[in-house]
């Protein structure tokens, strides 16, 4: 008899570790989405019964309405600002043979590594002389940094991936430089892209803490939640963020959709 | 059209990869490159395809100097070691590629495309995607891909290397019969011996950067002018052996004349497994001496026998064999070998 593949004690003992970690992953979202339809008016679980009072709040609140709007614009720029500068910058840390290139590889996860407020008292100080503080696009710029290396690893692993012969093969059929870029490699980077562009967007949708220090009274979403578990906490926050993970949700389906298996895929690299 | 190498120097920081390559390729002519890894015969082929420009030296192709010239403007098609396919388009989009880049019109590459696909034979496969098709399929759309656009020059670039045996040995033939109908210019790469002698009009023999010996597969085989060459092409027994007086005195095997009297000295003899003979025969011979065998391997068509001659340094011999035949020695026995002056062949270049 052939071993069974699928009986063993380690296979079911897996199961169970993945049965448990899923479980301590999805605990935040039990508690979050009943209490966005709670009839009480302050925290409680499980709710006392149901009520879309809390929806309607947020969606009649034009300060919500706004900084969501806000947050949306923001993320928006910094995907686009990070990905035009970071896939080039990929390309120049996995392609360029100079010496020493691999130290400007590393040192290109440095925005993750410093602490975020460090980097918000640093941008803070230059933005406050730019006039830059309570702009919706100097926001964009300083969420940039922090997605940077998200674009330059996902991306970067992607290339690493490639086979550079295919783009000597298209150059040797009467392709451009340029032209081999943009119809044979960069269509084959595009599970990778796809997932950078999407954890550039969520970084940015999410970010509070350089928000804090740059937004001024022009609120992003993540500050305005701050200010109001600060100020009136009362279950907004849990539609606001039933809401965020939806649209999310959303995102990720797309991305899915669109880059075949993208994160999986890069990822797994 | 006519390729012409001539003094192509190229190094990398110490290592000198092509050291002063001259090579000319006649039109619609097959000739190969055949030489270990690190010969240079990649980095040669690299400068004629316009990946590498050599520090020194001409590539002309027909009347144009190609020398510096960009890969994209010298017209030349090439099969990858790998294919290098693009995998996210179907094979009709592949083929189309350099047609697109010429500016061809539409109904034109499609009736290229379609041409192509039916010489390579692969008319229904048209839509499928390369990971779709086998490892054979795939390289003969790289074929397809590097004529389609008819290349002044084809270039491959050990193509058959990813391939089982038998696909190996028939796409060797179907390319060498596609290359003479369409007199396509060719020059091939490999390090496989038999390769090249199946395919080659004329084998250029590389190593350390230089080319060792150009010639016919016949010539390079039954004439090679150095040690490497008699190496490494086929199987080979080298003797040294000492000229003196018109006459060569072999260690362990006595002394013969040769045809032509080498000047005096030492000198280094060919002699093909399949030249040494055995038994009575090989009392006959000029050189003979007793032999024990070694090792006996059964190859089909073939028996090959390690021999330990007396006083001289082991040896391979090859036997035809037909099925009514005996086996010829038995391991541990001791028979006769020998050789004629005719059977043997002086190394010039010891």
């Amino acid at each position: 008899m052939p071993p069974d593949r699928r009986g063993g004690i380690g296979n079911w003992l897996l199961a169970a570790f993945a049965t448990l970690v899923f479980i301590f992953l999805m605990l935040p979202l039990l508690v979050v989405f009943p209490i966005s339809f709670s009839s009480a008016s302050y925290l409680q679980f499980p709710p006392p019964g149901f009520s879309w009072q809390w929806y309607q709040r947020y969606f009649g609140d034009p300060d919500w309405i706004d900084s969501t709007i806000r947050s949306f614009q923001i993320a928006a720029l910094c995907t686009a600002l990070s990905m035009l500068l970071g896939v080039p910058l990929s390309f120049l840390l996995v392609r360029s043979r100079r010496r020493g290139i691999w130290l400007l590889d590393r040192l290109a996860a440095a925005p993750i590594i410093v602490p975020t407020i460090i980097l918000s008292i640093g941008l803070y100080s230059i933005f406050a002389r730019l006039q830059l503080i309570g702009e919706w696009y100097g926001i964009a710029v300083a969420h940039t940094v922090l997605a940077l290396p998200f674009v330059m690893i996902l991306v970067g692993a992607g290339l690493r991936g490639f086979d550079e012969s295919q783009e000597q093969a298209a150059i040797g059929l009467g392709a451009s430089w340029a032209t081999a870029i943009l119809r044979i490699t960069l269509p084959q980077l595009r599970p990778s892209m796809i997932s950078a562009g999407f954890l550039a967007f969520i970084s940015s949708f999410d970010e509070l803490v350089v928000a804090m220090f740059l937004s001024g009274a022009e609120k992003t979403l993540p500050k305005k939640m701050f200010d109001n578990i600060l100020m009136e906490i009362d279950p907004t926050i849990a539609a606001v963020s039933v809401t965020q993970i939806l649209l999310v949700a959303v995102c990720l389906g797309l991305t899915t959709l669109f880059g075949k298996g993208a994160l999986a895929t890069t990822l797994s690299r | 059209m006519r390729l012409d190498v001539q003094g192509i120097v190229k190094r990398f920081g110490a290592v000198t990869a092509l050291n002063g390559v001259d090579l000319a390729v006649e039109e619609g002519e097959f000739l190969t490159i055949l030489g270990p890894s690190g010969s240079g015969k990649t980095t040669l082929l690299k400068a004629v395809a316009g990946f590498e420009v050599p520090d020194a030296g001409t590539v002309r192709l027909g009347d144009r100097d190609v020398t510096t010239a960009p890969a994209r403007h010298r017209n030349v098609g090439m099969v990858f070691q790998n294919y290098a396919l693009f995998p996210h388009m179907t094979v009709a989009e592949n083929l189309a590629f350099p047609l697109e880049m010429r500016g061809t019109g539409k109904a034109a590459i499609a009736r290229r495309v379609a041409e192509a696909l039916a010489l390579v034979e692969l008319g229904g496969y048209a839509e499928r995607l390369p990971r779709q098709l086998s490892g054979g399929q795939q390289q003969r759309v790289a074929l397809a891909r590097a004529i389609i656009f008819d290349p002044s020059l084809l270039l491959l670039d050990e193509p058959f290397g990813a391939l089982d045996r038998k696909l190996r040995e028939s796409l060797q033939l179907e390319v060498r019969r596609l290359q003479r109908r369409l007199k396509l210019t060719t020059l091939f790469i490999t390090h496989d011996q038999e390769e090249a002698l199946v395919m080659s009009d004329r084998i250029a023999v590389m190593d350390q950067g230089r080319i060792q010996q150009l010639g016919t597969p016949g010539e390079i085989y039954d004439f090679p002018v150095t040690r490497f060459v008699a190496n490494f092409i086929g199987e080979s027994n080298l003797i040294e052996a000492t000229a003196q007086g018109g006459r060569v005195s072999v260690p362990g095997f006595g002394t013969m004349t040769l045809p032509e009297a080498p000047a005096p000295g030492p000198v280094t003899l060919l002699l093909r497994p399949e030249a040494l003979r055995l038994g009575a025969e090989a009392g006959a011979a000029a050189c003979h001496a007793t032999a024990t065998v070694l090792e006996s391997v059964f190859l089909g068509l073939s028996v090959k026998l390690r021999l330990q001659p007396e006083g001289a340094p082991e040896m391979l011999a090859r036997l035809p064999l037909r099925p009514s035949d005996p086996p010829p020695a038995a391991e541990g026995s001791t028979i006769t070998i020998g050789f004629r002056p005719e059977d043997v062949h002086v190394v010039p270049r010891g």
